[in-house]
């Protein structure tokens, strides 16, 4: 089942990417994505009825934009920085403690971070995320933790668990 | 409408001067790698300003496949890099 | 009109790549230059990728430029977060100026780990899953 998942997914890929419907295009996206599958699928670690489920699109979609307006906001932060004369920063490494369990949602998680204000994930060890910040206002870990991780927790942990 | 484009690409063009800079005179061995992944990403965009312009597909194709070589290249530099100690 | 706004898009995805350049030149150390950069040139290119699409709407260009977007986004960031973490690795320190860095005392443990081990153990990039 999660082998079928994984090969219509890539098909569909595929599609898009040629964006055309022609028998020959087809056959040869067909045998690309049966040997993907083959050598590929055991990596592919999703239950398959979480695909299936409406609320988590939804909540996706919301991520989406709150994501979006984060990132324009991020640089914006970084285009003040740039253009200041005096480089307003203070940098430094900062260690966060993880709430979310799954692979994929700490793999997301990272990469929004990366993207947002001023942070960017250099490490993920065990349970603690360490991330270089490049304006350091509070050295108080419940202050900065809500500060960066605490906008996008929630809705990873209703997308991804 | 095209001179707009054409203005586009050579500040595009112009960046990418910006990252050879840094890769020239990159203090550390870190800044020229940094250099180079950004440049990456700087092609892309060009790719899709001049599919933009003279309307041909196959041009953005050539901007897909070169993100992923980048992003493996990319890597592969950061691997290294992790194995080996600087020494003083 | 579509293509006006898909010109403004471009436009505006140019202005933050330079937004980007400059900081790869300006900043001091390796890590301000990775983040400064790796923000303003993504959302960049995703702005230029956007203009594509509007102008030319559910064609094979417009598709294609907005499936580069979030192939675009894995493939910064995760590029990103290992070129921080080999550079750390490798041994380049933060900034003189710097304010904290917990990271340190971690790298510290891992590479005493390490010695015992006699590179059993080459930890492997956390994000790349």
């Amino acid at each position: 089942m999660r082998y079928f998942a994984f090969f219509i997914l890539l098909m569909g890929l595929w599609l898009l990417f040629t964006f055309r419907v022609e028998a020959d295009s087809l056959i040869v996206g067909g045998i690309c994505a049966a040997v993907t599958t083959a050598i590929f699928g055991k990596y592919f670690q999703v239950r398959v009825r979480c695909l299936l489920e409406p609320a988590r699109y939804f909540w996706a979609f919301l991520y989406l934009f709150i994501f979006s307006w984060e990132c324009l906001k991020a640089n914006l932060d970084v285009a003040y920085r740039v253009l200041h004369p005096k480089l307003p920063i203070n940098p430094g490494i900062v260690k966060i403690k993880l709430n979310i369990q799954s692979d994929i949602g700490r793999a997301m998680l990272a990469n929004s971070i990366t993207m947002t204000p001023g942070t960017i994930t250099v490490d993920i060890v065990e349970d603690h995320i360490f991330i270089h910040w490049i304006y350091v206002s509070t050295t108080d870990p419940e202050v900065y933790s809500k500060k960066i991780c605490g906008r996008f927790e929630t809705y990873i942990r209703r997308i991804f668990e | 409408m095209s001179t707009a484009y054409n203005i586009f690409l050579y500040l595009l063009i112009a960046m990418c001067f910006m990252c050879l800079y840094r890769v020239i005179k990159g203090p550390t061995i870190a800044d020229r790698m940094v250099g180079i992944d950004i440049m990456g990403i700087l092609v892309v965009g060009i790719t899709a300003i001049i599919a933009v312009k003279t309307g041909q597909m196959f041009v953005l194709d050539i901007g897909i496949a070169w993100i992923i070589l980048s992003f493996i290249a990319t890597l592969t530099l950061a691997k290294y890099l992790g194995r080996n100690k600087l020494n003083e | 009109m579509n293509e006006t706004i898909g010109l403004i898009l471009i436009s505006v995805g140019v202005l933050f790549d330079l937004f980007g350049c400059l900081g790869l030149v300006r900043f001091p150390d390796v890590y301000n230059r990775l983040q400064s950069a790796t923000k303003c040139v993504t959302l960049g290119t995703w702005c230029i990728l956007l203009g594509v699409f509007v102008c030319y709407g559910f064609t094979e260009i417009g598709v294609k430029a907005l499936i580069s977007i979030p192939l675009l986004f894995f493939a910064a960031t995760v590029a990103a977060h290992s070129l921080a973490r080999g550079a750390y690795h490798y041994g380049f320190r933060l900034w003189g100026k710097s304010a904290v860095d917990e990271y340190e005392k971690e790298v510290k443990q891992m590479e005493a780990g390490m010695d015992n081990t006699e590179g059993a153990a080459s930890g492997d990039a956390s994000g790349s899953a």
